[in-house]
């Protein structure tokens, strides 16, 4: 099980890493590849070149800036969960990051790497949404941002358009009195996830499920109902309310709406709720 | 493409073809120790150090490793830093095969180094990416928390 011939170069700044995709036919960005090298082995893509993004400087590192800590995108997953203003200020990152893959994996792979490939269920992702996160891109038409909430669109796909590359994600500070619950169900540690919930409490809730649609996404009732001050049955049992629920390989929807329901109860008990 | 890399603490150069993986690079280079097995990150058997943290070949490319400093476990055992895990895992019967055993052992190592004396669910969740197909991981287990104990004295 071999990749198809590729040329390969290591880009030594974002501009460079875009010059090279623009003159290409038909490049990929290789972050930490730890899913992209595994597509290719399979053969499931072919492209003629990779352009090496991982050693670009100003794209990894961690740092507060006025009310947010900024991430780079090529920072590792191992890097994340030990960085002290992770573990300060971004609990649930710092506890969700566990949670993806093995430790090989997450020496090598990146948390920009994982937003921008929107499997959908991955943890990251999730987390973005949760953290209502702010992505910064750099492309051929020059730099944007893209709020977590229009970022992902469907089963490994997002907003970015061709060439353009996710360099920063952005996580305003969340408030004090926020608390964070997170939760997955898989067969064994590091396995993806059956279902999945990253949750923030506070003023304006945020409760998102991964592995349970073609993307992250909030529950927009139950987060309503978590709002409102309501019981934790109560909000419970609209876990998946207007929630497009796929099932897939290790779960049928319906089982999946249960493990839901079930998970999302347990973890707004551990964030403290009656 | 031309690379250069310090290999079990040898720099070693070499031209490689982009596609080819780190573990195939390192099989090819005589290195047998290290295992080629699902080639797509699920089982671990192809589990290298590169700067000082473990890997996977399977997902890198040999030519990601210019300038870096790899180790398998051929290096480890020449340096005797895993003399004691090795002897647990013989004395354990912590293998059959033996195709999985160099990832446990470097993984388990990497363990070990960052918690002295973890739990034997730590074990189990920091060994969840090697697959053992003989054993049943128990003799693994077992292995590790002796060698645990051992070295912190208990």
């Amino acid at each position: 099980m071999k990749p198809a011939p590729f040329e390969y170069v290591r880009a030594t700044s974002v501009d460079d890493a875009m010059a090279r995709y623009i003159e290409a036919e038909d490049a990929r960005y290789l972050a930490g590849g730890q899913s992209l090298l595994a597509a290719l082995n399979f053969r499931l893509d072919a492209p003629e070149l990779l352009i090496d993004i991982s050693q670009i400087g100003a794209l990894r590192g961690i740092g507060r800036q006025g009310n947010a800590v900024i991430i780079g995108a090529m920072t590792r997953h191992a890097e994340v969960a030990a960085d002290p203003l992770v573990t300060a200020h971004l609990p649930l990152l710092a506890q969700a990051v566990a949670h993806v893959a093995h430790p090989a994996i997450r020496h090598r792979g990146t948390i920009g790497g994982s937003i921008a490939l929107a499997d959908p269920a991955s943890e990251m992702p999730a987390c973005a949404l949760a953290l209502s996160a702010v992505l910064h891109v750099n492309g051929p038409d020059g730099l944007r941002t893209i709020s977590a909430d229009d970022f992902f669109r469907g089963i490994y796909e997002t907003a970015l358009m061709p060439g353009e590359i996710l360099t920063q994600i952005e996580f305003p500070l969340p408030a004090t009195e926020a608390r964070h619950g997170f939760a997955e169900l898989a067969r064994r540690k590091g396995d993806y996830a059956m279902t999945g919930l990253a949750l923030m409490t506070g003023p304006s809730p945020r409760i998102v499920w991964f592995a349970l649609s073609d993307r992250p996404v909030r529950a927009r009732t139950a987060e309503a109902a978590l709002a409102a001050g309501e019981t934790r049955a109560n909000i419970a049992a609209l876990a998946t309310d207007g929630i497009n629920v796929l099932g897939d390989l290790n779960a049928s929807d319906a089982v999946k709406r249960h493990y839901a329901r079930i998970l999302l109860s347990r973890v707004l008990q551990e964030a403290g709720l009656p | 493409m031309k690379i250069s890399l310090t290999l079990n603490g040898e720099v070693v150069t070499a031209d490689v073809e982009p596609r080819q993986s780190l573990v195939d690079f390192l099989r090819a280079s005589g290195l047998t120790g290290t295992h080629s097995g699902c080639e797509h990150g699920v089982c671990g058997a192809c589990s290298v150090r590169v700067g000082g943290h473990v890997v996977r070949g399977c997902l890198m490319l040999a030519v990601q490793t210019d300038g870096q400093t790899v180790e398998t476990i051929e290096g480890l055992t020449q340096s005797a830093a895993i003399a004691d895990l090795q002897a647990a895992f013989h004395r354990r019967n912590a293998l059959q095969c033996g195709f999985c055993t160099a990832g446990m052992l470097l993984t388990a190592h990497e363990l070990l180094a960052l918690d002295p004396l973890p739990s034997r669910d730590d074990i189990r969740d920091y060994l969840s990416g090697n697959y053992c197909r003989c054993t049943g991981y128990q003799a693994i287990i077992d292995a590790i928390a002796d060698v645990a104990a051992e070295r912190s004295g208990r």
